[in-house]
């Protein structure tokens, strides 16, 4: 039992409560509470992180019931890391949203927050149930997130979302229930040892709920052909929030991971390997074409997050250890670098008034050679040139689909490279270049020098990841490696219980 | 009884996925609550079905049904009577701001 398990879940939970309960009219007190909610959540997932860096298992049971009949909290290499993205994240996103997006609207601090608690409950619960709970937890802070600022084509592309969603959640439900009645148990670790147990009699119903789980982690994960929500959705929510959201793809490829891995690993040989690797193939093609076709920047950089989710995808489809420590620098760095060109998106929207982010040319707007260059950075980790994190993902990304394939995957995420270069280029050189000198009258744009402080920071991030590229590297690979043998996740589960089930 | 349950899930899930594909926001409302109540249905099923049997253990019972997919049930219940309420508040306001009930984005 370890109690610093609960505080990632606690922390913005009460933060969260306390804003609601009495602050959210006094902005001051509500954004330092939501911004000492955020750092402290900082911490602790940085202190996590220390203590599972030497491939500790540690366990928190909820209640004290112990596993697989209570609530089990699991924290492993794996889940220590998205912790500490998504505190990452959200601070720069949250020094971002201070600029004024958190006064369009009364409860942007307490949906933030519970968005984190969804988030970190996600990635530390060690039960498939739970993980539902958790879905459902970051997904109603995002449905009201999403709609955030208003407008009559946001709150329509916000139904589509939760439609989309809502239909996802059933699915997840069904795939829940149907493994449940196989092996009679939700507990992860639990499920792990049963399924690999199980009479040849059960492997048909079990196989489809396992299939029927990753239909629901694909839509998370915006995988062909459950990619179409995702361009409506970021495209059309502001560009802050649409920069949290791209954590939340890669809580289906985190879960993806971890069940994949965990339960239906070697046990099942390989049960969702054989539909990820097309799936994501066609997912990096299908971005790629839509960054060439998109008519406004939001629209683009959606498009993008969609092709690096399918770049994503093809590594983890191996399931080996470099191919999984790969995919899991290459989640780092495009969740940081889609979530820098976002907040991009909503510097731009603000300048151009009459053209917003639409790829046209306009007038020259305030500040244009600063924000080109950051783009120009942005557009480079997300492309995958050197000198940023994207080229260094990509690279471990070929190097470790040299076995099989080869000339398919290699000949797919090149020439895919390529032609994103070609939309990021013709998109800025439009944006930027074919200005005609500016409007005398436009109008004043707040002069903050925060939102450039939040894209500085998480580019320098993209940087971070480059100059301590080994650390992070042998870390990954420890990482997989504690993924690619469950037997120890499972010990470390079941440690507190007199006998092994 | 196992017949009339599975006949149950399928018609409810059929007549669900109808309505969502209508893309009107109210039928796709009506979806949902469908959809929602054959996976209600469908997670209760999981457990086994059996008659008279009770989910607690007492001392003059030796033949129970499993309790924890009524337990799951309760909270898929209560999360999609959340859902529900959220998507019927956001189909009004498209409604009212746009002047029209479909779903579509043009």
């Amino acid at each position: 039992m370890n109690y610093w398990l609960i505080f990632p879940i606690l922390i913005p939970c009460l933060t969260a409560v306390l804003i609601i309960l009495g602050m959210y009219r006094d902005h001051l007190v509500a954004r330092t509470f939501s911004m000492i909610g955020v750092v402290l959540n900082f911490i602790v997932s940085v202190s996590l992180l220390q203590m599972a860096l030497h491939g500790d298992i540690l366990t928190y049971n909820l209640g004290d019931w112990l596993p697989p009949f209570g609530i089990t909290f699991v924290l492993d290499r794996l889940s220590a890391l998205m912790l500490v993205l998504t505190s990452v994240l959200a601070f720069f996103i949250l020094l971002y949203s201070l600029g004024g997006l958190d006064r369009q609207g009364r409860h942007f601090h307490s949906l933030i927050q519970f968005q984190i608690m969804g988030l970190n409950g996600a990635f530390l619960t060690g039960d498939l149930f739970n993980l539902f709970v958790f879905f459902e937890v970051l997904l109603i802070a995002s449905y009201a997130l999403m709609v955030h600022g208003g407008g009559a084509t946001r709150i329509k592309a916000g139904v589509q979302y939760v439609a989309v969603n809502l239909v996802g959640s059933a699915l997840f439900l069904i795939a829940a229930a149907l493994i449940y009645g196989v092996a009679g148990t939700l507990n992860m670790a639990d499920l792990a040892v049963k399924v690999a147990a199980l009479p040849a009699s059960e492997q048909a119903l079990l196989h489809t709920g396992a299939l029927l789980l990753l239909v629901v982690f694909a839509i998370k994960a915006a995988l062909v052909p459950f990619q179409f929500w995702l361009p409506g959705t970021y495209g059309n929510t502001a560009a802050p929030v649409a920069a949290l959201f791209a954590i939340l793809t890669k809580v289906g490829a985190y879960s993806i991971i971890r069940v994949y891995t965990l339960i239906f690993g070697e046990s099942t040989a390989w049960i969702a390997a054989p539909w990820l690797l097309p799936a994501g193939l066609v997912t990096l093609v299908v971005g790629t074409l839509g960054i060439l076709a998109a008519k406004n920047l939001g629209q683009l950089i959606s498009f993008a997050v969609i092709g690096s989710m399918g770049t994503l995808m093809i590594p983890i489809s191996l399931f080996t250890t470099h191919a999984l420590a790969a995919a899991l620098y290459y989640l780092l760095h495009s969740t940081v670098a889609a979530a820098a060109l976002f907040l991009l998106v909503d510097l731009i929207r603000q300048r151009r008034k009459d053209h917003s982010d639409n790829l046209t040319a306009g007038a020259s707007f305030a500040q244009r050679g600063l924000i080109a260059s950051l783009f120009f950075l942005g557009a480079i980790a997300m492309t995958g040139m050197p000198p940023l994190s994207g080229f260094i993902g990509k690279l471990m990304i070929l190097n470790s689909s040299r076995e099989e394939n080869t000339f398919l995957i290699w000949g797919i995420i090149l020439s895919m490279s390529l032609l994103s270069i070609i939309g990021f280029a013709k998109g800025g050189s439009t944006l930027f270049w074919k200005t005609t000198p500016a409007n005398e009258k436009a109008q004043p744009v707040s002069t903050s020098v925060i939102p450039f402080i939040s894209v500085t920071g998480l580019l320098l991030f993209s940087l971070m990841l480059v100059l301590f590229a080994e650390p992070i590297l042998v870390y990954a690979t420890h990482t997989a490696q504690q993924l690619l043998s469950p037997t120890e996740y499972i010990q470390s589960v079941f440690s507190l219980n007199k006998e092994a089930p | 009884m196992e017949l009339l349950m599975s006949a149950t899930i399928g018609i409810l899930t059929a007549s669900g996925v109808y309505l969502l594909l209508r893309a009107r926001t109210f039928p796709v409302i009506l979806g949902f609550a469908l959809i929602t109540y054959a996976v209600n249905f469908f997670i209760f099923a999981m457990g086994r079905l059996a008659v008279n049997q009770p989910p607690i253990i007492r001392a003059d019972v030796n033949q129970y049904v499993d309790p924890l997919p009524q337990a799951l049930v309760l909270t898929a219940i209560v999360i999609s009577f959340g859902m529900t309420a959220v998507i019927v508040v956001m189909a009004l306001r498209s409604y009212i701001e746009t002047d029209t009930d479909h779903v579509d984005l043009k």
